[in-house]
């Protein structure tokens, strides 16, 4: 039997502010446990939630970001729960109106382009987390991330295999990198996924049970757990069970998923309108606003490479894969380098020699700058592509100037049409042979005799003008 | 020193009549004398309150003397006090000592008030006899065999036996306005948002609403000059200009026009505290004012609604006790789940557990709409009858509470009867509206007060109103026999 597979993400993004959602105190990451729990983090008596407002900007620069409707009047509601880890006893979140309404996000698989439709994107605030076994038989708990910002994104289930919900989590991470809403930090837990995973057979339209599978945090675990999940369900299914809606667990040791609770499990959590806080009530002066101080987004940079610079589809991605390369080729332009070599010079040479030193593009010993004089000193034809790849590797983490270098190593292109010509002539008398093979039709010949010329001049000479003048003289 | 209101006590301390540690210590022996008797204290420390009166004698030869600067103030056990026992009434939080200021503490303590003690209150503000304290029941000082009210009983207590100058207090349905009555003291809840809600225990976040109590209008007018006030720690008070409520304080009040509704004298008024009304609009006719009759329709909805959406609230507030962070925490436990449950069963009171599970099961899925929700709808009926009203009045007057004080244990297990003790004072919670009780005589030797109604902000109005009324009356100035 065939199977179509139904996907669906909600995508918990920590959003990089300074302070917690709702008090001033730090977000830092890695400092002593509880050490930024203050007052309202411990949920003492009488303490009230104050709204971040840069968590707000965050929110309206997302559902900009994805072409979404930022909502005029959106609410906060609390979301009531007993755990150790939660200490006022519920979570501020909306509920029945998010900040971010319906958007979407077009992703890349391969040469074709799917667009995934965005539900909502609400702001709420994360939990503490408990920690186990620092003293036997006690847990301990730690506040500090408490009241950290998040929003969590949820798509409507448009994805259709383990693939593309990979492809949608990494367009995703871009995005918030890209608008600077989010530090993408996977490891920390600063952007994790619960990836809502159904099966159903091929024609089907009701959509099958779905089950989530919580908090995954690697692109790596999203494909792994998706792929057995729906393994799983097809199998089951096949030998006439039946799938309840439930939430699971992905163990990356072994590779499987595990129930962790079904829905009649699952808590009442009796949401309702959070009376410490008003109604966030957004005017379009201040989306017009944040909106003006917003970079250009991937997909409209993505474009304009495409049609103004005639990149292809797969280097225009590549340069807009993520906004540190982006800037840096932006970088690059500002020195009126041409858009061509600038793309090539980052996905080659500089890409392969950032992975073999396991450089974040952001760190590059080699600054845009420097870069650009080299492309510049191609582009004037100072020097051939092949030298200029000699002189990138000595410039690359030394303070030395590209004019000394191609000094240095001796790499100035001859221009001078006689001197080039007397190497010319040298050649031709000497390999007469090749001359009478190139004459009776074997043009593999030809190139030979340009690589006798550049060997000749010891790689000064310009291939493009020593084709010519061979060209002219062959056909006198 | 017994009987001078706050203006008086300000002039005494500036004339050097008497220094704040002397007026201090004064009242901390009326509290030896008395306090036992009535239960209207949980936390005294004599050494904190002489240490800010020494403080507030500093202030004053400096010369930086506020109107309030010295005077000793009573502070109901719901604010926070930083380095005080803050216990909200309850065991829950018998051990918890507050580490920070409410905003209403930070105010006073910023003018050189003394705070005087911390008084006694219906646990968590849920009460309308000051009988469900977990430090036992305040008794009246008019009779101590009857209740002062609730929740505020405790701060109600204090002023009407004089162990305290003026007393802070909240209102949630009426917790200011009822004991206020019962204790023959005036007593105003200001508009929803007027008075910082930061580090007042919450019971039910969209009602709670701080005021002062006092003997005086005029006192209550100084007081609000210090609790009032935009606060960015609480997102639900209200940024407008401070206004000075002494100003207009004794304006005339020719053609103000009275609007008394009809629904509030009707079945459930005692005959006798509804004669006391009549006198009390016979004497504002007399200076000049005019009565119109109003209706507020929907004003018998208010005590089923507020039994949906207080509880609803509390139930949610309350969760933080839960015996992890700081309170009460049960001794003995096998797991989390134990530990929480008898936590909370032991740490909580009836009426408190009554009302976390009326919350717990209108918020419920399936629940919800027929209960939350509607009530929320009739909630805005309610104000709207409100605003129809004020179409045709300046101010609103009625009853504030259905009867005088009652003996103790009278209603305490019928808390249906116990809630019809605010029948006349919830709509203005509900629509989040200021309202004044005062003394406007007595019955069988208990006080009756009058409630006043205004629109939002007219606390300076209202207090002018009711200054107005005491200038021309006396009954503010009774006091009960065994605390003269």
């Amino acid at each position: 039997m065939e199977w179509e597979v139904v996907i669906g993400i909600e995508t918990h993004t920590q959003l990089k502010t300074e302070s917690k959602i709702f008090s001033g105190a730090s977000t830092n990451f890695g400092s002593e446990p509880n050490a930024h729990a203050c007052l309202v983090s411990l949920a003492y008596p009488g303490v009230l939630p104050v709204l971040n407002e840069e968590a707000v900007n965050c929110a309206i620069r997302f559902g900009l970001a994805v072409d979404a409707r930022i909502a005029e009047h959106s609410i906060f509601a609390r979301k009531n729960y007993f755990y150790p880890d939660l200490p006022k006893g519920y979570q501020i979140s909306q509920f029945e109106l998010p900040v971010v309404g319906e958007g979407s996000l077009t992703i890349s698989l391969g040469d074709e382009n799917k667009t995934i439709r965005i539900l909502r994107a609400h702001l709420e605030e994360d939990a503490g987390k408990s920690v186990h076994g620092i003293e036997e038989g006690k847990s301990g708990i730690d506040l500090n991330r408490a009241g950290t910002p998040l929003l969590e994104i949820v798509t409507e289930p448009d994805m259709s295999s383990a693939e593309e919900a990979v492809a949608y989590a990494k367009k995703l991470h871009e995005l918030v990198q890209w608008i600077g809403i989010c530090d993408g930090n996977m490891q920390e837990g600063n952007f994790r996924c619960d990836v809502n995973v159904s099966v159903k057979k091929k024609g089907e339209k009701k959509l099958g049970t779905r089950r989530e599978i919580k908090n995954l945090n690697s692109f790596k675990f999203i494909k792994q757990a998706v792929d057995y999940e729906v393994n799983w369900q097809i199998e089951r299914l096949e030998d006439g069970g039946t799938i309840k809606q439930s939430t699971i667990l992905f163990d990356p040791d072994s590779g499987e998923t595990r129930e962790m609770r079904s829905k009649e499990e699952a808590n009442d959590y009796r949401y309702f309108p959070d009376p410490d806080l008003l109604p966030l009530v957004i005017s379009q002066e201040k989306i017009n606003t944040i909106k003006s101080e917003m970079y250009e987004l991937p997909s409209q940079m993505k474009s304009k490479l495409v049609k103004e610079f005639g990149l292809s589809n797969y280097d225009a991605d590549g340069i807009t894969s993520n906004i540190d390369v982006a800037n840096f080729f932006r970088e690059l332009l500002s020195f009126k380098v041409s858009a061509k070599l600038a793309t090539n010079w980052i996905l080659t040479n500089l890409f392969s020699r950032l992975n073999e030193s396991n450089i974040d593009i952001k760190n590059s010993p080699l600054k845009a700058n420097k870069l650009a004089e080299l492309i510049l000193r191609i582009e004037d034809k100072t020097i051939s592509n092949n030298a200029a790849k000699k002189v990138f590797d000595e410039i690359w983490d030394q303070d030395e100037k590209v004019d000394d270098v191609i000094e240095k190593l001796g790499l100035k292109q001859i221009s001078n049409v006689n001197e080039v010509e007397d190497i010319l002539n040298q050649v031709l008398q000497d390999n007469e042979a090749m001359v009478e093979e190139y004459k009776s039709g074997k043009d593999k010949a030809f190139n030979a005799l340009i690589g006798k010329v550049m060997k000749a001049s010891k790689g000064k000479a310009n291939p493009g003008q020593v084709s010519q003048l061979l060209k002219d003289k062959l056909t006198d | 020193m017994i009987n001078l209101s706050l203006k008086e006590l300000s002039e005494g301390l500036k004339q050097k009549k008497f220094s704040s540690v002397e007026l201090t210590q004064f009242f901390l022996n009326r509290l030896d004398l008395h306090n036992s008797s009535i239960n209207a204290f949980i936390t005294i420390d004599k050494d904190k309150s002489l240490a800010m009166a020494k403080h507030s004698d500093e202030i004053i030869k400096e010369g930086n003397q506020d109107y309030l600067t010295g005077i000793p103030i009573a502070q109901k056990d719901i604010f926070c006090a930083e380095g005080w026992k803050t216990s909200c009434g309850s065991k829950m939080l018998d051990n918890f000592i507050a580490p920070y200021d409410s905003t209403v503490i930070s105010k006073f303590n910023a003018v050189g008030a003394v705070n005087l003690g911390k008084t006694n209150m219906d646990e968590f503000a849920m009460g309308s006899s000051n009988e469900t304290s977990f430090y036992g029941n305040v008794k009246n000082p008019w009779d101590i065999k009857t209740v002062p009210g609730g929740s505020s009983g405790g701060s109600a207590a204090a002023v009407a036996g004089r162990l305290a100058p003026a007393a802070t207090a909240t209102d949630t349905g009426g917790s200011i306005r009822q004991p206020a009555s019962l204790c023959g003291l005036t007593g105003l809840k200001p508009t929803y948002g007027l008075v910082s809600r930061y580090g007042m225990i919450a019971f039910a976040s969209s009602l709670d609403q701080a005021g002062p109590m006092c003997h005086t209008a005029e006192d209550c007018a100084a007081m609000m000059n210090v609790m009032s006030g935009h606060d960015p720690k609480d997102s639900t008070s209200i940024q407008r200009a401070k206004e000075n409520y002494l100003t207009g304080i004794s304006d005339p009040i020719k053609g103000l026009k009275i609007g008394v509704p009809r629904e509030f004298f009707s079945e459930g008024l005692d005959p006798e505290v509804e004669k006391i009304i009549e006198g009390g609009i016979n004497e504002y006719k007399k200076l000049g004012a005019e009565i119109v009759e109003i209706s507020l329709p929907n004003n018998h909805l208010s005590i089923p609604v507020y039994y949906v959406i207080a509880p609803a609230e509390a139930s949610s507030n309350l969760s933080r006790y839960d015996g992890v962070r700081y309170g009460y925490r049960t001794k003995e436990y096998d797991d989390l789940m134990e530990m929480y449950c008898k936590t909370r069963e032991e740490g909580f009171g009836e009426e408190v557990k009554r009302r976390i599970m009326i919350g717990t099961y209108v918020l419920s899925a399936g629940y919800y709409d027929a209960y939350y929700l509607k009530a929320q709808k009739i909630r805005r009926l309610i104000s709207e009858d409100f605003k129809k009203a004020f179409e045709n009045c300046d101010v609103i007057l009625g009853p504030s509470a259905p009867s005088v004080a009652f003996p103790i244990g009278e209603k305490k297990e019928d808390p249906l009867k116990m809630y019809m003790q605010d029948v006349y004072t919830i709509s203005t919670n509900l629509a989040g509206l200021p309202g004044l009780s005062m003394p406007a005589g007595l019955m069988n030797e208990l006080p009756v007060g009058i409630q006043l109604i205004g629109n939002y902000f007219s606390e300076a109005k209202l207090l002018n109103i009711a200054n107005i009324f005491q200038m021309n009356t006396d009954w503010h100035n009774l006091s009960p026999e065994e605390f003269k």
